[in-house]
């Protein structure tokens, strides 16, 4: 248990930009421990913040009202692997990259692959129900996660799902999946390992449009290839990806894409030439296959390197993330740049193109005067054009503190009541990471306005 | 179309406000499911695909749809949703309130990923909208997860968004005499591997000439047909853990009584036998092997799970927070009935 100030500042925000204050921190290295840090919680009637390693954009793991944090990295064991049955028991620090380093010898992996995936906890995606890449064709965490061990806020501890099948009565344990901390904190957790695919190509493909990218994407899909991965990076930030690592990738491309196609031989073959056809039809310049397994990892370490490239051109960046239906690609790019030339800000795009996944970056020195006020009117121009397209808020970074104002643009009255709800059945003494997700208000009946005084 | 869907909704959402206890129904297949039918007005989800873009791989239903229907017109795109039913005249509603997932679970995962949105009319007879409709999304908490399985205690379904796929080029069932385990480590990714303690059947699914290829390499002979599930009149489903697979499959052998079909690697066991003792000794075997049994049909005497619910305190405030006056499904779940009870003393 800490309570220095150096500590108690390091640990007062995550990744994204809101800061909050903590009490305490403390650092169990058992589950016991959790369980107890939790019960002497209550006994003070305070709140607890689970905390993996704090790469979250959305604040969801910034403390608010002065909780205790509980830190979860040194809960960092893989108990247990069973290769037969593929499926691992894992503490929830676990890095996610470690998982999968640990399992690779068998032949096996942990799909859900987040760009952040070499410092970010199991325990935080489960939280976040994080994506990545991979998350087109094998699902995001909450379609790897079997059953958890919880510490619920009184104290008690639940085991969710099962390594069996079907459990009867309700799937807590899809409940708890995505609830970013604010139902309990899970302190062991059986992921469900996926075995290496015989073959794997990726390809590069250029073009001299944004357009024609992004009609490729649907046009890979209608085509009826569901590619393992379909990432897309707009001009500026392939530009400024290949001056940082020197991929091989076309510094005058308006947009690239990367996919990746696994699967048996024939298989991935014939949808190599099928992503070719259709990647022609719509003008791409050059259709690239790695040739082998160092050109496939420099075309990847191209991607996985966007934000350290970001660093080398603005001191700040502001990571947005929200869906869109895929076939509303093109419209809503042209609408974010069109945001970005309003606000004078300089937007790259780097997502996941084949979930309709948009990550507009907005880079920047957030020591310019008045720059704050133009990242967030851009960001808040951003979601309503997604929001207007039929998409939502997130899709893999959660809302946390950062969007649960914004939860009313997809949610009316009786949908925010009915999560309101399903929360509080877990937590009903509402100490488990407050006021995250939902916004205030969100109980029917609640008072929408903040009292005179409240911390917040 | 999308309009009179939602007039069809509020329709729903009316009727559910002016019932004492509403009983929401499909296609009656499974009227029996965790309990007795509730006595009380039975209200149906509104039928009809509204949506359907096969570059999205999502479609939009009325949740009183066919799987039959929505099966059709996938199928015009070349597209599927993994929903195996038994009974394709089953609705998409009823057959997400069961939440049983079909035999092809091994590659495609359970039911419940494949449902995107739902909404469905709550206690007070409003409409309530829970996920989103992008194939991504973790925007608030995952409502579809919690409905899917709910059998109908928590409300009535009466849209939903699910996601589909391509279908693939080549389907074909095989069969050797190896132990399933065998067989599924020398496949990638098969869609079935079933297991009735001599015979293993292979679903295979790809490129025709993967197809065949596995086929060599994993040494299945073809088959004509897919295997049958057991029939009985008395009929349960068991779920182990998968590693239990071969002990449940030897002590169900013992009992001499049972026919059995079990997914290997999944870990549910399909049980048929003509006499209701059989399906009670099922049960304690599937219970020695760490798991349970659910009763499907007959076996009247016999507990609908057989086991109590896990984490019921936690699925009793749930029950209660979308329902406390009992209203949904009374004693479709066990503590569905203790809501009405509490309700109405
Ligand atoms: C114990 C059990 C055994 C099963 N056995 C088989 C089997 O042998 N073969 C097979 O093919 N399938 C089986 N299933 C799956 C299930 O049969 C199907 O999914 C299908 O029968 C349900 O479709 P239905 O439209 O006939 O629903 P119904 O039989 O009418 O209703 C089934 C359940 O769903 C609820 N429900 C129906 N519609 C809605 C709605 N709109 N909103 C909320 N709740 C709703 C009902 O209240 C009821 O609890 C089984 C399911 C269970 C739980
Ligand atoms: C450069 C960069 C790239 C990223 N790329 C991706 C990406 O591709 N895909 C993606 O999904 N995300 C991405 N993220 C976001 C972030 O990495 C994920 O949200 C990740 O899952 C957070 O894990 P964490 O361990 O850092 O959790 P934290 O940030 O510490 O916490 C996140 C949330 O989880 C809760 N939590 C943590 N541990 C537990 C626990 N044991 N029990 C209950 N609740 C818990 C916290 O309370 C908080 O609400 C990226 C972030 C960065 C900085």
């Amino acid at each position: 248990m800490r309570a220095e100030p150096l500590e108690l500042s390091l640990y007062g925000r995550d990744a994204g930009v809101d800061v909050g204050e903590a009490a305490a921190v403390c650092f169990p290295a058992t589950a016991d421990q959790v369980i107890q840090a939790v019960r002497v919680a209550a006994r003070h009637d305070r709140a607890f913040v689970a905390r993996g390693s704090g790469t979250g954009l959305a604040g969801g793991a910034t403390p608010v009202g002065r909780p205790l944090v509980i830190v979860t990295t040194h809960l960092n064991q893989v108990l247990e692997v069973d290769q037969d049955q593929r499926l691992a028991w894992v503490e929830p620090g676990v890095f996610n990259l470690d998982l999968s380093r640990a399992v690779q010898h068998l032949g096996l992996h942990y799909a859900p692959d987040p760009s952040s995936q070499q410092a970010c906890t199991i325990g935080g995606n489960v939280a976040t129900n994080a994506g990545g890449p991979h998350c087109l064709a094998y699902g995001v965490t909450a379609a790897h996660v079997l059953a958890l061990d919880v510490v619920l806020a009184d104290g008690s501890v639940a085991h969710l799902g099962g390594v069996e099948p079907d459990q009867p009565g309700y799937d807590l344990r899809g409940c708890f999946v995505g609830s970013e901390g604010t139902m309990g904190l899970a302190t062991r957790i059986a992921v469900r390992l996926t075995p290496n695919p015989p073959a794997v190509r990726t390809l590069l493909l250029d073009f001299t449009s944004i357009e024609d990218a992004a009609a490729t994407v649907s046009g890979v899909i209608a085509a009826g290839v569901v590619p393992a991965a379909l990432e897309m990076m707009d001009a500026e930030i392939t530009r400024a990806v290949e001056d940082f690592v020197g991929a091989g990738y076309p510094r005058d491309a308006a947009a690239v894409l990367l996919v990746e196609l696994d699967g048996l031989e024939h298989g991935v073959e014939a949808q190599v030439e099928a992503v070719r056809t259709v990647g022609l039809e719509h003008r791409a310049r050059t259709v690239r296959v790695a040739a082998d397994e160092s050109e496939r990892a420099l075309l990847w370490k191209g991607r996985k390197s966007a934000f350290g490239a970001i660093a080398r051109i603005a001191p700040d960046y502001y990571l947005h993330d929200a869906v869109v239906p895929r076939t509303r690609l093109v419209d809503v790019l042209r609408q974010v740049y069109a945001i970005a030339a309003e606000q004078r800000l300089t937007m790259m795009n780097v997502f996941h193109a084949g979930d309709g996944n948009l990550h507009p970056l907005i880079v920047f020195d957030a020591r310019e005067p008045g720059i704050w006020t133009r990242v967030h009117a851009a960001g808040d121009a951003i979601l309503q054009a997604c929001v207007d397209a039929g998409g939502v808020l997130s899709g893999e970074h959660g809302i946390g503190l950062e969007k649960r104002e914004a939860m009313p643009m997809v949610f009316d009255a009786a949908d925010l009541d009915a999560q309101a709800r399903l929360r509080d059945a877990f937590d009903p003494s509402g100490r488990a990471n407050p006021d995250k997700i939902l916004p205030r208000g969100s109980r029917c009946g609640e008072l929408a306005v903040v009292p005179e005084g409240a911390w917040i | 179309m999308d309009l009179d869907l939602l007039a069809a909704e509020r329709e729903v959402a009316a009727a559910v406000a002016a019932a004492d206890v509403v009983d929401p129904v499909g296609s009656r297949i499974h009227r029996e499911v965790g309990g007795p039918p509730p006595v009380g007005t039975e209200v149906r989800a509104p039928a009809g695909v509204v949506a359907y873009d096969p570059a999205e791989l999502t479609v939009t239903v009325g949740a009183g749809t066919t799987v039959g229907e929505l099966t059709a017109v996938l199928g015009e795109a070349g597209q599927e949703c993994a929903l195996d039913p038994r009974d394709p005249s089953s609705t998409i509603g009823g057959t997400l309130a069961c939440g049983l997932s079909g035999w092809r679970r091994l590659r495609y995962g359970p039911l419940r990923d494949r449902v995107l949105e739902v909404r469905f009319a709550n206690a007070d007879g409003q409409l309530v909208r829970g996920g989103g409709p992008t194939v991504k999304n973790v925007t608030g908490y995952d409502m579809p997860r919690l409905l899917v399985g709910s059998l109908g205690t928590l409300g009535v379904l009466t849209r939903v968004i699910l996601r589909c796929q391509p279908r693939p080029p080549e389907v074909r069932w095989g069969r050797t005499d190896e132990p399933p385990d065998a067989v599924r480590a020398r496949c990638f990714r098969p869609s079935a591997v079933l297991w009735d303690g001599v015979t293993t059947s292979v679903l295979l699914e790809g490129h025709p000439d993967d197809v065949e290829q596995q086929r060599g390499e994993a040494g299945v002979e073809p088959l004509e047909a897919p295997p049958r599930l057991p029939d009985g009149e008395h009929r349960g489903r068991a779920s182990v853990p998968p590693a239990q697979i071969g002990a449940l499959g030897r002590a169900l052998g013992a009992l001499g009584n049972v026919r059995w079909l079990a997914e290997s690697g999944v870990g549910t066991v399909h049980i048929a036998c003509d006499e209701e003792g059989g399906l009670a000794a099922a049960r304690r075997v599937a219970e020695s092997t760490g798991g349970w049994l659910l009763r499907e049909a007959g076996a009247p005497g016999l507990d609908g799970f057989g086991v109590g619910l896990p984490n019921a305190q936690l699925m009793t405030r749930i029950k209660h927070g979308f329902d406390p006056r009992g209203k949904f499904a009374p004693g479709r779940l066990p503590f569905a009935l203790d809501a009405r009870e509490a309700a109405s003393t």
